[in-house]
């Protein structure tokens, strides 16, 4: 039959000889190769105390900014969950009353936001959408849970801590100081 | 009234060495488990074990802990006396066999000579073959017990496979009984140390290495872990097993493991023998210390070679392992024992 490719090869089918039946040649062979592995050097990463490096466009864990006076920057427009291809983000929207002004920078807030982080894709599309730059996402991840109730993030984590009065929470959100390939 | 008198202190002195030797066999199979997933680990160029304790040295008493945790299921067709005598026969089985070893020479304490060896019989390596052919009743009994066809299946795949290299290490064994002229582990152990006197794998190469691929075949060890087969056939005679009893089973593998590895340095390897070195310009019991070192350090060796061929070679299709056994081995330990029976009567004629 004419060979469609280069690429074919035909199968050997001699019969094995002597030293083939044996399969102690074979077998020291093997065993050479997983014994040269002893020294070879692991690619394993012990995760807590080491880390890999981020990638600089790293998508990870949202966090709702704030704005340089610390207010929240989120209007409740909705764009980034009409954005979302997952469907993981909801929020209830509540109209800002006098006073509050230092707290939301817009006159309607999120009340409630949450990203439901086991549908979330971290495809970086609310991100995109906002027109506030409220949301971004950050360069860390979702630890583990044991709950699928502990993977529904709320306003409490996902609004970013102060850069202010906590920059060292603000540092964590953010995943700044992790380590990243740029560097 | 002599017959009835029991030298009391003799006694005492047995039960306190079977009972450091079941405690340091198990302790050892304890660590070999762990030992086992860290070899695994090295040669696959992974770390392993390495969060329970200090470099994952507690790992073994997790797992055991786990087993023991687990919940205890008998299904509810098993015959339940025999379900729970299987993982109970393989472990017992398993630990009989140390009875024989000779662990090293003798200590001198408190104006005894006590030899480091529970029971010197004659028939030793009789006895040995007798409790070995024993664990196939654990597995037997496992399978059949569960009431369930593949561990049925499975019980009999190893049975057989059990049965069909035993054959053939009995009759590698032979070649070695010839040179020695005994049966007792100890003489064929003092004969090896004698010096000027190789050790038996020097005059026995082929029948050493009979003897090594089948006690890799009589303790389930891969390439021949056909009766466990875990990934592909299905776990095999223990797959109705649960918590401890499932310990035992897979506790008893590593038991047998070590016995084998004891088994094949006395009778191959010289035993407690220190090469180039003459035990007897030693005091006693360091003799007997060294002894044991040397025979854990052979023992060690053995183990690794066990792991490090379980982590190479693929598992033995079931009609490549009877070929193996009946077609290759059998034939090769006859043509073994017969050129070693020809030898020696050369040598006595001229
Ligand atoms: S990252 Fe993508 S999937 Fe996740 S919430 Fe934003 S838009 Fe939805
Ligand atoms: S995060 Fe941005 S897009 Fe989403 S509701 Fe708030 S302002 Fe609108």
């Amino acid at each position: 039959m004419q060979a469609l490719t280069n690429r074919a090869k035909e199968v050997s089918r001699k019969p094995m000889t002597l030293l083939e039946k044996l399969y102690l040649p074979a077998i020291a062979k093997g065993m050479l190769i997983t014994f040269s592995h002893i020294f070879k050097k692991q690619p394993t990463v012990s995760y807590p105390e080491q880390k890999r490096p981020f990638s600089p466009v790293f998508r990870g864990l949202h966090v709702l900014n704030r704005d340089e006076e610390g207010r929240e920057r989120c209007t409740a427009c909705g764009l980034c969950a009409v954005a979302c291809p997952a469907e993981a983000i909801t929020m209830e929207a509540a109209e800002r009353l006098p006073g509050e002004e230092n707290l939301y920078r817009e006159e309607k807030y999120a009340a409630k936001y949450e990203i439901n982080m086991l549908r979330c894709i971290f495809c970086g599309l609310c991100e995109e959408a906002c027109p506030k730059d409220a949301i971004y996402l950050s360069e860390t991840f979702a630890p583990a849970n044991f709950t699928r109730k502990g993977f529904i993030y709320g306003k409490d984590a996902l609004l970013i801590p102060d850069a202010k009065t906590d920059p060292e929470g603000y540092a964590k959100a953010r995943g700044i100081g992790e380590p990243t390939t740029a560097d | 009234m002599t017959l009835l008198s029991i030298d009391w202190l003799l006694l005492i002195e047995k039960l306190i060495l079977i009972a450091i030797i079941v405690f340091a066999s198990l302790g050892i199979a304890l660590y070999t488990t762990f030992a086992e997933r860290k070899v695994a680990a090295i040669l696959q160029d992974r770390p392993g074990p390495n969060r329970a304790g200090p470099f994952g040295l507690l790992q073994p008493f997790a797992d055991g802990l786990k087993l023991i945790m687990k919940e205890e299921i008998i299904p509810s067709s098993a015959s339940k006396f025999l379900f729970i005598l299987g993982p109970g026969l393989a472990m017992t089985a398993a630990l009989m066999t140390c009875a024989v070893i000779p662990w090293s020479s003798h200590v001198e304490l408190f104006d005894r000579k006590i030899d480091l060896q529970i029971a010197d019989i004659n028939i030793g390596i009789l006895y040995v073959f007798g409790v070995v052919s024993l664990g196939v009743y654990g597995i037997m009994i496992g399978g059949w017990a569960s009431n369930n066809k593949f561990s049925l299946m499975a019980a009999l795949r190893g049975a057989s496979q059990a049965i069909s290299y035993e054959l053939a290490m009995g009759i590698s064994l032979i070649a070695v009984l010839m040179i020695s002229g005994s049966l007792s582990l100890k003489t064929m152990v003092d004969q090896q140390m004698a010096p000027g006197q190789l050790w038996n794998v020097a005059y026995q190469p082929l029948g050493f290495l009979i003897f090594f691929i089948c006690a890799m075949a009589e303790c389930n060890r891969t390439p021949f872990d056909l009766p466990e087969a875990e990934n592909e056939l299905n776990f095999g005679y223990h797959q109705e097993y649960s918590s401890m009893k499932l310990g035992f089973y897979l506790f008893s593998e590593y038991v047998n493991m070590i016995m084998s590895s004891a088994i094949m340095a006395s009778l191959f390897f010289g035993g407690f023998d220190i090469p180039f070195l003459d035990e007897r310009t030693l005091a006693p019991n360091i003799a007997a210390i060294l002894g044991v070192a040397a025979l854990l350090t052979k023992i060690v060796i053995f183990i690794f070679v066990f792991m490090w061929i379980r982590w190479t070679i693929p598992r033995f299709r079931y009609d490549q392992l009877m070929n193996l056994g009946w077609k290759t081995l059998i034939p090769l330990a006859l043509f073994n024992m017969l050129v070693t029976g020809a030898f020696i009567l050369w040598r006595q004629g001229g």
